[in-house]
């Protein structure tokens, strides 16, 4: 990477001021107007301008799709959830804070077990029906109970009961305090539909667009909502939805222009993308962790000198410019990426050391052992050749490591979390406390490491019901280095995101806690006339 | 003429024993895979509870035999059942993809059977000559080339580089038929390119043979012009086989063209299947797989039958 594509990673992650950036950029001799980040967040910001067909080729469809949010498993039908065909109670901005959107306002008692939500008033559904407590109340059911097979069912066992107070206001209360909880109604599993709702096919929701047809894994067609409840919001007069799953595909639907903008291009020639005319490479500072978690109740990784002689064996730069392409930031172990509120800033990060690795190693006595890296592009693209990569790396200090190729097909299901040390791929959480209960809790189901701290696990559940920020701050920190000294999985980096558009596309600040600008580019980006 | 209804209907009865049989195949195939339509649609977000959940919601947890006789059932009264996965029908989600399947096909096959057949006659006609090595080399070409590399070329040059045809071919239902011709180009000149070499060599093949009968030198030495004799006298006897020929790879225009399909985001039968497989969505997966198997079937049998019409020998036996 380039200093100047590092100084600019730096300052989008916040590391750096704007000034600063600026002025080391200058120093370096640079024009620091050309940077992408500039256009994208001030330069290009404007009065957003009505009108238009949005088309959209995206990857992440498929036929098996349906409209229904607990069978949701790809970006293309949860970005239905964030205002596009639904909205949810709360919304996240582009900084990743949580801020109302069908909730007017929320507020919690001071233990944080008892959540009183605001409804919005006078929000129609597409079909006519006025939005009110029942229908957040059925919403927000549908994912719990026994029957329920919602991939967020895990989340919202917290919540003990719904109570409606009135037309407009219901309180949640909740088994423990959790500070974090509206970040709970965020999810794009958890849009607001009508109560009684059966056929979720209709996509009968209170977002930007109505849905018009839908074909799974081909096309969805959705006309603007006139009614939008949302001011400055939903710019387009319709949308066009092109499933693309192939990359060579969508680049050229996109270059030829049958196709406004894009998800996923192809990293490995996103350089070209961006020198070519009309074109926008978006890059946004994300959390696509890229994982590979070891089960450390397995010898011989149930030693921590191994899985530190494993961390310190990688040489992660290279990782990020060889599988990256320098698209991201080299991890340091913990999964709560730079986006994500009480990220460790101060934590030293971990390089590459293969003296300290073959030290460790040798302490450990496993210096002749083989480890078995289980790996597969399932994981993420360009799991094999991250770990072709880090067996290179390895051999320098002494340490001796097999590549296990694994079938894509079943990935998830015979390899991970079976496989004693295998390749994985994470989307970070909204929050840190969210990212470290699904899969760093001792009882969590997708532990994907079997780890359990004793003190780690007692401050995730005292940090729950903890409001003071300052405090929380502390014991996040310190989860962080737990996770990061002692935990099981090895997290080189983290990358970032990346989408493509025509440049007659328009945002402002695009958020990066999904794809597509937090996947709500059709309710937030316009055309430029 | 009596024998020929006596075998169509014998393997018409033979044909349904074979589609059970796939049928029950596939169910075995599927079964096999490992994980089932609840894993894979929760994917890596599936929880052991879930998954139990999602199972008994979909009657998974019962044995596989009375899963597969209660789908047997329903499929002979003509109910295809429901997509696991989305829970949409299966005849509807298969409908107007097998549509477009069999016009794509349809499209390709009206290019490349008539190309193939007249540059086979012009093969043999000009056999051993420049133009005869030309043509034979530059078709083989084409089907030594893996088809996505063919596709990837056509856009390329049409889409990219002179945009002339769109390179995706995404069809629909608003569109009239010579706007859905013209958005389908590029996926039929590839699978033309594909399938064009084969026929046109057994066509050159099965000329040249009964080129070397001794009637043709009858009527080669009686005088009567080249390209005569070749369509009059050489082509009818030369049929069966080019028929047997033109027959395998209509059905391979049918059933095995997924990889176009993803390329140009085609939406096809191809694509659905191996999204269904990949998902384990057996209702759909058995629909669409019976569909190419009776697509292979039937263009079989036609085939036996025209040659045997185009055949006096083969009309005539007992």
């Amino acid at each position: 990477m380039s200093s100047h594509e590092k100084l600019k990673q730096m300052w989008a992650e916040g590391r750096i001021t704007r000034r600063e950036f600026l002025a080391r950029c200058s120093a370096l001799g640079i024009t620091a107007t050309l940077s992408p980040f500039f256009l994208n967040s001030s330069a290009r910001a404007a009065v957003p301008q009505e009108g238009g067909v949005f088309k959209l080729g995206m990857a992440g469809g498929h036929t098996s799709n349906s409209l229904d949010p607990v069978t949701f498993n790809d970006v293309m039908m949860q970005m239905t959830s964030m205002g596009f065909l639904r909205n949810c109670l709360v919304e996240q901005d582009h900084n990743g804070r949580a801020i109302p959107e069908l909730a007017e306002s929320w507020e919690p008692s001071p233990d944080a077990k008892q959540w009183t939500f605001k409804l919005r008033k006078g929000v129609e559904f597409h079909n006519g029906k006025t939005m009110e407590a029942d229908d957040v109340i059925f919403s927000i059911d549908y994912h719990r109970g026994e029957k329920s097979k919602s991939p967020i069912k895990a989340l919202v066992k917290i919540i003990q009961e719904i109570k409606k107070i009135d037309k407009h206001t219901i309180r949640f209360n909740l088994k423990n305090g959790s500070a974090d909880f509206p970040y709970v109604l965020a999810s794009t599993r958890s849009p607001i539909f009508p109560t009684g709702t059966t056929d979720f096919n209709k996509g009968i929701g209170t977002g930007g667009y109505i849905l018009e047809s839908f074909e799974p894994g081909v096309r969805l067609l959705a006309k603007k909502n006139p009614n939008y409840w949302k001011e400055g919001r939903a710019h387009f007069d319709a949308v066009e939805v092109t499933v693309i799953n192939d990359t060579i595909a969508r680049t050229t639907a996109l270059k030829t222009g049958q196709i406004h903008a894009m998800n996923r291009p192809d990293r490995k020639t996103a350089h070209l993308l961006k020198r070519q005319p009309g074109l926008q490479l978006i890059e946004v500072p994300g959390g696509l962790l890229y994982t590979f978690p070891m089960l450390v109740d397995v010898p011989p990784y149930t030693d921590n000198d191994v899985r530190l002689a494993l961390k310190y064996s990688v040489d992660r730069e290279q990782m990020l410019d060889t599988v990256l392409h320098g698209y991201g930031a080299i991890g340091n172990d913990h999964p709560v990426a730079p986006i994500v509120k009480f990220y460790a800033e101060d934590l030293p990060q971990r390089n590459y050391d293969p003296d300290k690795a073959r030290f460790l190693m040798k302490k450990a006595g496993k210096l002749d052992h083989t480890f078995k890296l289980h790996t597969s592009n399932a994981a993420f693209d360009g799991a094999v050749d991250a770990a072709t990569l880090w067996k290179e790396h390895a051999a320098k200090a002494g340490i001796d490591i097999q590549i296990v190729r694994e079938p894509q097909d079943g990935y998830w299901n015979n390899v991970w979390m079976n496989k004693p040390w295998c390749a994985c791929f994470w989307f970070s959480r909204a929050t840190a406390d969210w990212m470290f209960s699904v899969a760093y809790a001792e009882d969590a189901e997708w532990n994907d490491m079997h780890w359990k701290h004793e003190r780690f696990n007692k401050l995730l559940n005292e940090a729950r019901a903890v409001l003071d920020e300052q405090k929380r701050d502390e014991m996040y920190q310190e989860m962080q280095k737990i996770v990061r000294d002692e935990g099981g999985v090895v997290i080189p980096m983290v990358a970032n995101m990346l989408d493509a558009a025509s440049d007659k596309v328009r945002f402002e600040n695009p958020a990066g806690n999904w794809e597509l600008d937090g996947l709500r580019c059709c309710e937030r980006w316009w055309f430029d006339s | 003429m009596k024998h020929v209804f006596r075998m169509v209907l014998k393997r018409i009865l033979a044909s349904v024993v074979t589609i059970l049989t796939v049928s029950v195949i596939i169910f075995i195939g599927v079964e096999l895979l490992p994980g089932d339509v609840a894993e894979t649609v929760l994917g890596q977000s599936a929880t052991p509870e879930t998954v139990k959940a999602f199972r008994k919601e979909l009657k998974l947890d019962l044995p596989p035999h009375v899963r597969y006789f209660t789908w047997l059932r329903n499929f002979v009264q003509g109910d295809f059942g429901n997509s696991l996965a989305n829970g949409r029908s299966v005849a509807g989600l298969i409908g107007w993809r097998f549509a477009n399947t069999i016009f794509l096909a349809g499209t390709a096959a009206a290019i490349a059977v008539p190309l193939a057949v007249i540059l086979g006659i012009l093969a043999a006609l000009y056999r051993n000559s420049l133009f005869d090595n030309a043509i034979s080399t530059t078709t083989l070409s084409f089907i030594s080339f893996p088809e996505f590399f063919i596709a990837y070329i056509l856009i390329a040059v049409f889409s990219v580089q002179f945009n002339v045809f769109p390179s995706l071919a995404s069809i629909s239902p608003r569109m009239g038929l010579w706007e859905k011709l013209y958005t389908i180009l590029l996926p039929a000149l590839t699978l033309t390119c594909i399938v064009t070499a084969h026929m046109m060599r057994q066509t050159r093949a099965a000329i040249i043979n009964v080129l070397a009968s001794a009637y043709i030198e009858m009527a080669d030495l009686k005088g009567i012009r080249r390209l005569r004799i070749i369509i009059l006298h050489a082509l009818p006897n030369a049929l069966s086989p080019v028929i047997n020929v033109i027959a395998l790879n209509l059905a391979y225009l049918v059933v095995g063209v997924v990889i176009v399909e993803v390329v140009f985001v085609y939406p096809g039968l191809g694509q659905l299947l191996v999204d269904s497989v990949s998902k384990r969505d057996l209702p759909v997966v058995q629909a669409s797989g019976l569909i190419f198997a009776a697509t292979y079937v039937t263009l079989n049998l036609l085939a036996d039958v025209l040659s045997m019409l185009s055949n006096p020998r083969l009309r005539q036996t007992h």
